[in-house]
């Protein structure tokens, strides 16, 4: 897109025989798929919003300005406890181009703070479960100076839910969920919670009742029932995990806990105007002479290089967002307001349900940021967060067949993912219905003494992390009929429980079992996010 | 008669050492294993009876051999030349079928008083395997002057005899030998958590026997092949994982913690049943402190870094055999668990190379026991 005309909504093709063939992420490589005519329709995300010209004043008039709240300034005073939380290393995907946001946001705070005197001020990566942040990933996410000003000193660190002395209870809500925070967070006279909004289910009382909390609190909505009751998660208002969180973060509101919420929304500038990888924000049939060139020679290229190889090449991709919009203030009213900020880049409208689903899955996941994108995380990729990227009704119907693209190694990074490869070879060898595996394994991974010790001092992910993973798709498992892989590893595929197909061709006659021969197929052409409207 | 004859020659053990590297089983068609049509064994004493395989099981230890990996250990509780087999059901002259206890103890071998473990009725551990009116040998199998399994014919000492219920099948009787080494692993396994290393035939009975017989809560089973996942499931094992994954399972199991890349516990028992360096390594690496690695599968030489043992106080303790007692429980075993099932081809004597051939791919050909089948020969009836 050329960046001096407005950008175009997301649409709906309707795939005849001049329609060129689409492209379909693979893990690290694309595929182009022609996909059958007359039959067929493709989902394309929103061009770009156009960025603030001015973020950091607008991040500064956001913090003057709050909905519902006073103005950080008058928060703000000598003496006072603050924390400053902010989102891990799972947001944004890719990661951002510097200056990252939260340095921004992170900035501007520290600097009313420091104008108001405070001088108690610690900054915590709120990462709930996730595997801590390193050195270097920190930097990125807050800037050098603040790095360098805080971490020295040890007031700037990763949340440590499993810390005995730095979590505390602060209750119960109605419905017997526990809610549990970060010591230091809970104990502060003010929580600025620093949040960039790359979907509709991130944000609001999630940011502090999940990203600041533990097990104890977390197990009460990160469960089966939870998500299979979540149609779906990117829409909370039809969310069960929302809810919890809410009824969660009304306790803390409850027990005292004072929150100032900072929320920010990028634009689908993931993949740049200009550059190797415009042409993946670009619809195939506008593709240049340049872009077909750039596509060709980077297929041959990929092919010649291992997956290390290739991995790192991706993983370096930071993507060239920008600030579409920053509120702040009080969690709820703010939340509002960012979430039609989401909505305004990535829903589209799309009428009825299809009988086969179809999405390319890319190298990335909230999970494996500088890391490997193994089974697990690809099953939740395509069933957890893409299949439910959607509000209303899903894309495809009840009893349908989701059909993705990934080469599905069966490669896991130890350092980040041990719990992974346990759960990979002992549970899923034993069941992949997400309820039993809950019932049978749950309690036994969360309290492994070895995960737990390698959460706190390595870089790896909780051991019930890879459970979360499962049971985020446990909604698209229950709706299904049938999944496919295609191009996947024979046996990771299998061991997930879905079925290997070799090319797109194999895999629609295999979903023909199911949903008949004249199947409709709607493709999500994602990423660039679009999430859809199904009407 | 015909009969599978093992002779001292030792360029074609040599031959069968280097074919055996390269593709197992090859040595019964490089080695001194030879089909050759040789007289019946003669009656050693009034005690001994003639003896007629119906099937005749190849065992680990039978394909060690033929491949040139077995120890010279052997060497003087062996007699050349000796007819192989030792996992034997047979007709006996009165018309009746018995399976074979194959050990050569000191009652079979006619000397009195017989020694302390017989004595005690520990028949494995006879301290007289060489010596008294017999040829030197383990076992029947092994010995120049009782024949052997793969043959037409055999002797066998009344002490030598178990019998079998008429209406047990041929191929679950045929099972009874295996399992009774399997039984008598398992009775001595009383713990918490066992490790079984292996899923060919014994690490399958294994499983079955520790859950029959065994004190043991959890069994986590290794397996490399489909198949043998899924008999080491069905005969009663909890987990079960390929090798690379064995040390990940033990660790999540028993809730250790890891040490560069030592577990800090570990298994309470572990029953090898591979008996080869890797198996005993992996079997160090997962056994837990002051914990025993029980070797049922028959070992060779192996390279092995003990210093694990010394510092967790490890041990590495044998397994060998059977007594009779051992084989009443493996009757029992055979019948409740159908393992008569987990034989999987039977072949002609004829057919030797092809039947060693499968017996020493059984794991990815997704078979378990193999066995010759003696019952169509018709050299049978004159003997």
């Amino acid at each position: 897109m050329a960046k001096h005309r407005p950008p175009r909504p997301g649409f709906v093709l309707d795939v005849d025989k001049s329609t060129p063939p689409i492209l379909f992420h693979h893990g690290d490589g694309f595929r182009l798929e022609k996909l059958p005519a007359g039959r067929s329709r493709v989902l394309y995300p929103a061009e770009p919003l156009a960025g603030l010209s001015d973020p950091e004043g607008s991040i500064r008039n956001a913090l003057l300005h709050p909905i519902d709240h006073d103005p950080l300034p008058a928060l703000l005073r000598p003496g006072m406890k603050l924390t400053i939380a902010f989102d891990d290393i799972s947001l944004p995907l890719p990661p951002m181009r510097k200056p990252d946001i939260r340095q921004r946001v992170i900035e501007c705070v520290l600097d009313m703070a420091a104008e108001a005197g405070v001088d108690d001020v610690h900054i915590i990566a709120a990462l709930a479960l996730h595997r801590r942040m390193t050195e270097a990933e920190l930097r990125h996410a807050v800037g050098d100076r603040v790095y360098d000003a805080f971490a020295p000193r040890g007031l700037l660190y990763n949340h440590d839910a499993e810390d005995p002395d730095g979590m505390v209870i602060l209750g119960e809500t109605p419905h017997g969920e526990t809610v549990q925070m970060n010591r230091r967070a809970a104990e502060s006279d003010l929580i600025v919670y620093v949040n960039i909004n790359l979907v509709a289910m991130d944000g609001g009382w999630k940011s502090t009742a999940t990203g600041l909390s533990g097990y104890a609190a977390l197990k009460h909505h990160h469960n089966v029932h939870t998500m299979v009751h979540s149609r779906s998660f990117m829409d909370q208002h039809k969310s069960e995990l929302h809810k919890s969180n809410w009824r969660q973060g009304k306790v803390l509101r409850d027990a005292g806990v004072k929150i100032f919420q900072i929320e920010t929304t990028v634009n689908n500038n993931t993949f740049g105007y200009d550059g190797p990888l415009a042409f993946l924000q670009k619809r195939e049939w506008e593709w240049s002479a340049r872009d077909r060139a750039q596509f060709v020679s980077m297929q041959a290229g990929l092919k010649v290089l291992s997956g290390r190889a290739k991995r790192k090449i991706f993983q370096s991709w930071l993507a060239p967002y920008e600030l579409t919009s920053v509120q702040a203030g009080e969690v709820e009213a703010v939340h509002k307001v960012t979430t039609e900020n989401v909505y305004r880049q990535q829903l589209v409208s799309i009428e009825g349900q299809a009988d086969i689903l179809t999405m390319g899955l890319p190298y990335i996941c909230p999970y494996n940021v500088n890391s490997i994108m193994n089974p697990i995380l690809v099953m939740c990729l395509g069933l957890g967060y893409f299949f439910n990227m959607y509000r209303n009704k899903p894309l495809v119907r009840e009893g349908g067949v989701l059909i993705m693209t990934h080469p599905t190694p069966w490669e896991f990074n130890p350092v980040h993912h041990p719990s992974y490869i346990d759960f990979f070879e002992q549970v899923l060898a034993d069941t992949t219905d997400p309820a039993e595996i809950e019932k049978k394994y749950e309690k036994q991974y969360a309290e492994d003494e070895w995960y737990i010790h390698l959460y706190r001092t390595s870089y790896a992910y909780h051991g019930v992390h890879p459970f979360y993973m499962w049971y985020w798709g446990a909604h698209a498992m229950d709706h299904l009929g049938r999944v496919i892989i295609v191009g996947g590893d024979q046996r990771a595929v299998r061991r997930l429980g879905f079925m290997p197909a070799s090319t797109l061709q194999d895999a629609l006659e295999m979903a023909s079992d199911v949903v008949g021969r004249d199947a409709t197929i709607t493709h999500l052409h994602n990423p660039p996010i679009v999430m859809a409207d199904v009407i | 008669m015909k009969a599978l004859v093992f002779e001292r020659k030792i360029a074609k053990f040599a031959a069968a050492t280097v074919a055996g590297r390269f593709a197992p089983g090859s040595g019964a068609k490089f080695g001194p294993l030879k089909l050759k049509d040789v007289d019946a064994p003669e009656l050693l004493g009034p005690d001994w009876v003639r003896f007629k395989p119906r099937l005749s099981g190849i065992c680990g230890s039978d394909l060690a051999t033929i491949d040139g990996h077995s120890s010279r250990y052997f060497e003087p509780i062996v007699s050349f030349p000796f007819v192989l087999g030792h996992e034997v059901v047979g007709d006996l002259p009165d018309g009746s079928r018995a399976v074979l206890v194959p050990v050569l103890h000191c009652a079979v071998r006619g000397i009195s008083p017989v020694c302390t473990a017989c004595a005690a009725g520990n028949i494995n551990l006879c301290e007289r395997i060489a010596f008294g009116h017999l040829e030197p040998g383990l076992q029947s199998g092994f010995c120049s002057d009782t024949g052997g399994g793969w043959s037409i014919a055999m002797v066998a000492h009344k002490d030598q005899l178990f019998a079998i219920p008429a209406e047990l099948a041929d191929e679950a009787a045929v099972m009874i030998e295996p399992a009774a080494c399997a039984v008598h692993a398992a009775r001595k396994v009383h713990c918490d958590t066992a490790v079984v290393i292996g899923s060919g035939t014994l690490g399958l009975l294994t499983v079955a026997a520790l859950r029959a017989y065994g004190n043991v809560r959890t069994i986590i089973a290794t397996a490399k092949y489909r198949e043998q996942r899924a008999h080491a499931r069905a005969l009663g094992a909890d987990t079960v994982v390929e090798p690379a994954e064995l040390a990940r399972a033990v660790r999540s199991h028993t809730k250790s913690m890891i040490i560069g890349t030592q577990l800090t516990g570990g298994a309470d028992c572990v029953v090898d049943c591979v008996g080869s360096t890797a198996s005993l390594t992996q079997a160090l690496d997962v056994v837990g402190p002051g914990r025993d690695v029980l070797v049922v599968g028959m070992p060779a030489h192996v390279h092995l870094d003990l210093t694990t043992l010394w510092h967790r106080e490890t041990a590495i303790r044998g397994c060998y055999a059977y007594t009779r007692d051992d084989f009443t429980a493996a009757l029992a075993l055979v019948q409740q668990a159908n393992l008569g099932s987990l034989v999987s081809s039977c072949y002609p004597l004829d057919r030797y190379e092809d039947a060693i051939t499968h017996a020493a791919n059984a794991g990815p050909r997704g078979a378990v026991k193999i066995a010759f089948d003696l019952r169509t020969e018709k050299q049978r009836k004159d003997y």
